[in-house]
C-alpha cells in the first residue's frame, strides 16, 4: 500500500523521532511511505483559537498538499490533527463560504487515518511483538488523549497495541479519561486552570510508578512531559509509535531514569 | 395577553440580567482556584454524580437512540418555534391561563411585580427556577418591597447565605454540611440552637421553616421544565416536593419560562423524562413531576399566569451555528463532567449558567460583543466530555470554537494595535500555509538549543507564552526537523513482516 505521511507541524519540528518511528513501522510492514512535501500543519491551533481567516490558507495548503500526491491512505501520528482534518476542515471551509474546498477537504479527510486506526482497522495489526517485532522492556502507563478518545472514537486501539509489545508492563493510569489540560492556546489563555488540570494528571502518572507515560498526541505528551519535568519527576513521556518501533536490535533510547518492566513476552 | 410584539424581530434583542461575567474568566478563575475548600467540595460532589449518572445511563440499551430522539425533537421545536408558541398560547388561554410576552429581563420582572401587587401581598414563595435567576427577579422584587422565599433546599441555603448559586441543579454544591449548619444557625428564624450537621436534622429544620411560608403565601412564582404545545400544559420536575406545595397551595401562580422550553406534545415528554433525571441526578426517575393545565375551579391556583421570556433567545436562534444551545434542558450533566468547571466552580462563569453550557449560552444570549462575556468561549480545553454527556447532543466544543471565531472577527480592526496573540496567529498562518515556509523556519531549530539550558530545557518563555512555563518545562527542539531528515537521510527499511495489499 502507498501511504502518505502527515507528520504534523509539532512532530515535524519538535518530535521528528515520532515521525521516523511511524515510517519505520509502516516500512517494516512492507508499505511504501511518501511524504507530500507541501504539507505544513492542520490548522487546528488557528481554528481552535478563533482565527478563522488565518486558518483558511493553512487548511487550503493541507488539502492541496495531499491532493498533489498519489496514495492509498494518509496517516498521522496524532489524534487531534486527524480529528481536525476530518471534522474541522469541512466546517471551516463552509464557514468561509467555499463549498468547493469543503468537498475537497472531505475527500482528503476520508482518506486520512490516525496511526492506531490505520494499523488496527486497515492493516490488521493486533500483535505488535509478533507482527512488528516490537520490544520495549519498561513499565509504562498510558494517557488516551481527548481527541483520539472522543472525536475519533479510537477506543483501546493504542492501548491494546502497547500491551502487545514484547517485554512491556502497562500500568493503568487513574482517571485516564480526564483531559491533561493542554488544549492548545487554552494553556496560555487560561494558564492557571490548565496547570491545575496538569497537576492532577502528573500526580496520577507518578502514582503508577511507571517510568514513562505514553500516548498518541505529541502536544499532550509535550504538556504532560513538561509538567513532569518541572516537578522533577523521574518519569517522562514517549509517543506510542516510538514504543512500537522499538525492537531488540534497535531499541528506542529512553532518557532519564528508567524502571525496568516486569512483563515478559 | 399583553401587546408586546413577538415573533422574529428584525434586530435581535440581546439578553440582560444575571448573564454577564464581571471580570474576564481567567481572572475570575484565578481567584476561585485559590478556594481549596470549594474545590474539594466540588470535586467530591461532581465525581459522585458523574459515577451515578454513568451507572444509570448504562442500564438503558437505547440511550443513544433516546439522545437522538431528544435532539431531533428539540431541533424540530427550534425550527418551528413561532407556530408552536402560538399553538401553546391558544391552548393555555383556552384553559383559563393568561399569557404575557416579555422581550427582556426588565419587562419580565415588571410583569411579575405588577401581578404580585395586584394580589395585595408582599410575600411570595418560589419554586427553583433558572429563568427567574437569569432575570434577577428576587433582587428586583426586594427593591420594591416584595420578599421572595426560595423553597428548594439548596436554593434556600444560597439565599440565606447571601450567596450566589454555583451550579444549575445543585446551587449550593460549593458548600458542605458544616457550612450549611452555620448558615442555618445564623440566618434561619426560630432554629434549634443545638442543630447538628446531620443531613436529616438540617432537612427537618428547613422543612419547619418552609412549612410556615407555604401555608401563608398567596402567590407562588415558578419556572417550568417543559411546556406542551398541544394542550397548553406546563411541567416542573423536582426532587423534594416543595415545588408541588408552591404549585398547589397559593391562589395565584406566576410562571416565568424561556420560549425555548416548548415541546410539541405529551408523547415527547416520555423521551425527556428518561433523559433528564438520569443526566442530572443520576436517578432513574425524579421523585416529583407536576403537570398543570390552566385553571380548575375550586382546586389549586385560581389565577394562572405565564410569562414567556425572550431575553436574547431569538438572537441565539438567529445564530446558525450556535442555535442548538437552546436545545439545553438544564440537566447539568455537562458541568459535572467538565474539568474546568470542576476546578473553578460556577461562580467563575459569572452568569446564571455556569460550566460548558454557560460558556456558550451566556455569550449567545448577550451577544459576543458584551465585553467580559467574550472571554467565556475560551474557558474550555475542548476536551469534549460535555458533548459526550449531553442528553440532547449539543455539540458544545463546536459552538465554543464558532464563538471564538465570532469574537476574533468582531475585534478585527477595532483595536489600534494587534495583540500578541494576533501577531502570533498571523505569523503562524504564514509559516503553516506552505511546506516551504515551514522548512525555512525549521532551519532555525538549532537556535532553540541556545535558549535551553544545559539540561536541554526551556524554563521561561516570553510574552503570552509565559503562563506556560509557570508550571511546565519546554524541551529544547531537535537540531534537525523530520522534513530535513526525510530529504537527506531517509532510506526505506526492509520489510520484516509482509502485508497483503
Ligand atoms: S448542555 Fe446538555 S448536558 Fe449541559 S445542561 Fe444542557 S442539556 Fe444538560
Amino acid at each position: 500500500m502507498k501511504i502518505a505521511l502527515f507528520a504534523t507541524c509539532i512532530v515535524d519540528a519538535m518530535y521528528p523521532q515520532t515521525a521516523r518511528a511511524t515510517v519505520k513501522i509502516l516500512e517494516r510492514l512492507g508499505h511504501e511511505v511518501v511524504f507530500p512535501s507541501g504539507q505544513a500543519c492542520c490548522g487546528q491551533m488557528h481554528i481552535n483559537s478563533g482565527y478563522m481567516d488565518e486558518a483558511l490558507p493553512v487548511v487550503t495548503n493541507h488539502v492541496e498538499a495531499f491532493e498533489a500526491e498519489a496514495y492509498d491512505v494518509a496517516v498521522a501520528p496524532s489524534g487531534s490533527c486527524v480529528a481536525s482534518v476530518k471534522h474541522q476542515h469541512p466546517v471551516l471551509a463552509e464557514r468561509c463560504g467555499d463549498s468547493a474546498l469543503k468537498a475537497r477537504a472531505e475527500a482528503v479527510g476520508a482518506k486520512t487515518f490516525e496511526l492506531s486506526q490505520l494499523l488496527v482497522d486497515v492493516l490488521g495489526v493486533t500483535d505488535a511483538a509478533e507482527q512488528l517485532g516490537s520490544h520495549f522492556p519498561h513499565k509504562i502507563t498510558y494517557h488516551p488523549s481527548c481527541h483520539g478518545m472522543r472525536s475519533l472514537r479510537l477506543g483501546d486501539r493504542q492501548l491494546d497495541l502497547l500491551k502487545s509489545v514484547g517485554g512491556i508492563e502497562v500500568a493503568d493510569l487513574p482517571e485516564a479519561d480526564q483531559c491533561c489540560g493542554f488544549g492548545g492556546t487554552f494553556s496560555m489563555k487560561n494558564a492557571d486552570v490548565s496547570s491545575a488540570m496538569l497537576e492532577d494528571k502528573t500526580n496520577n502518572v507518578k502514582s503508577t510508578g511507571a517510568s514513562l507515560c505514553s500516548g498518541g498526541d505529541a502536544s499532550c505528551l509535550m504538556h504532560i512531559g513538561g509538567g513532569l519535568s518541572r516537578t522533577k519527576s523521574a518519569a517522562t513521556t514517549l509517543h506510542f509509535a516510538e514504543i512500537l518501533a522499538s525492537t531488540l536490535d534497535e531499541p528506542v533510547s529512553v532518557t532519564g531514569q528508567v524502571f525496568v518492566g516486569k512483563g515478559g513476552k | 395577553m399583553s401587546n408586546v410584539f413577538m415573533g422574529m424581530p428584525t434586530l435581535p434583542v440581546f439578553g440582560m440580567g444575571n448573564l454577564h461575567i464581571e471580570e474576564p474568566f481567567p481572572a475570575a478563575a484565578h481567584r476561585e482556584l485559590g478556594n481549596t475548600q470549594m474545590r474539594a467540595n466540588l470535586r467530591h460532589a461532581t465525581h459522585t454524580i458523574r459515577d451515578k449518572r454513568l451507572k444509570v445511563v448504562a442500564e438503558l440499551p437505547d440511550w443513544e437512540e433516546l439522545r437522538d430522539a431528544g435532539s431531533a425533537t428539540k431541533n424540530h421545536v427550534m425550527a418551528n418555534l413561532p407556530a408552536l408558541l402560538e399553538e401553546f398560547e391558544k391552548n393555555f388561554t383556552a384553559r383559563g391561563g393568561t399569557i404575557h410576552w416579555a422581550r427582556d429581563a426588565h419587562e419580565a420582572n415588571k410583569i411579575v411585580a405588577d401581578l404580585i401587587r395586584e394580589q395585595g401581598t408582599t410575600e411570595v414563595v418560589k419554586v427553583k427556577s433558572m429563568a427567574t435567576q437569569e432575570i434577577g427577579l428576587n433582587e428586583y422584587l426586594e427593591e420594591r418591597g416584595i420578599s421572595a422565599f426560595e423553597t428548594d433546599l439548596a436554593e434556600l441555603i444560597v439565599q440565606l447565605g447571601h450567596d450566589k448559586p454555583s451550579h444549575i441543579l445543585v446551587p449550593a454544591i460549593h458548600k458542605n454540611r458544616t457550612e450549611v449548619r452555620d448558615i442555618f444557625l445564623k440566618e434561619m428564624p426560630n432554629v434549634d440552637p443545638d442543630l447538628t450537621d446531620e443531613p436529616r436534622k438540617l432537612a427537618m429544620a428547613a422543612r419547619a421553616h418552609l412549612r410556615r411560608k407555604f401555608l401563608s403565601a398567596k402567590v407562588a412564582v415558578s419556572g417550568a421544565n417543559f411546556a406542551l404545545a398541544d394542550s397548553g400544559t406546563l411541567a416542573v420536575v423536582e426532587s423534594e416536593g416543595n415545588g408541588r406545595m408552591c404549585l398547589t397551595l397559593p391562589e395565584t401562580l406566576i410562571t416565568v419560562m424561556g420560549i425555548e422550553k416548548l415541546l410539541p406534545g405529551k408523547e415527547d415528554l416520555e423521551v425527556f423524562m428518561q433523559l433528564l433525571p438520569r443526566s442530572s441526578t443520576g436517578e432513574r426517575m425524579n421523585p416529583y413531576t407536576s403537570l398543570w393545565t390552566g385553571v380548575t375551579e375550586g382546586d389549586g391556583p385560581q389565577n394562572v399566569h405565564l410569562i414567556l421570556l425572550d431575553n436574547g433567545r431569538t438572537a441565539a436562534l438567529a445564530d446558525k451555528y450556535g442555535r442548538t444551545a437552546l436545545n439545553c434542558i438544564r440537566c447539568s450533566a455537562c458541568m459535572n463532567v467538565c474539568p474546568v468547571y470542576e476546578r473553578t466552580g460556577g461562580h467563575a462563569y459569572g452568569s446564571t449558567y455556569p460550566g460548558p453550557i454557560g460558556a456558550i449560552l451566556s455569550p449567545l444570549l448577550t451577544g459576543i460583543k458584551s465585553e467580559e462575556n467574550s472571554s467565556l468561549p475560551y474557558a474550555s480545553s475542548l476536551c469534549g466530555a460535555c458533548y459526550d454527556a449531553c442528553p440532547v447532543k449539543i455539540n458544545i466544543p463546536e459552538i465554543l470554537v464558532h464563538l471564538r471565531g465570532e469574537d476574533v472577527d468582531s475585534k478585527r480592526g477595532a483595536k489600534k494595535l494587534p495583540s500578541q496573540m494576533d501577531l502570533m496567529m498571523k505569523g503562524a498562518s504564514w509559516a503553516f500555509s506552505s511546506g516551504k515556509h515551514l522548512a525555512l523556519l525549521e532551519k532555525g531549530l538549532p537556535l532553540g538549543k541556545l535558549a535551553a539550558g544545559r539540561d536541554k530545557k526551556i524554563k521561561a518563555l516570553p510574552g503570552i507564552a509565559a503562563g506556560w512555563t509557570q508550571s511546565r518545562d519546554m524541551l529544547a527542539p531537535p537540531t534537525q526537523s523530520f522534513r530535513d531528515w526525510w530529504k537527506k537521510d531517509h532510506t526505506p527499511v526492509a520489510p520484516t513482516h509482509k502485508q497483503e495489499n
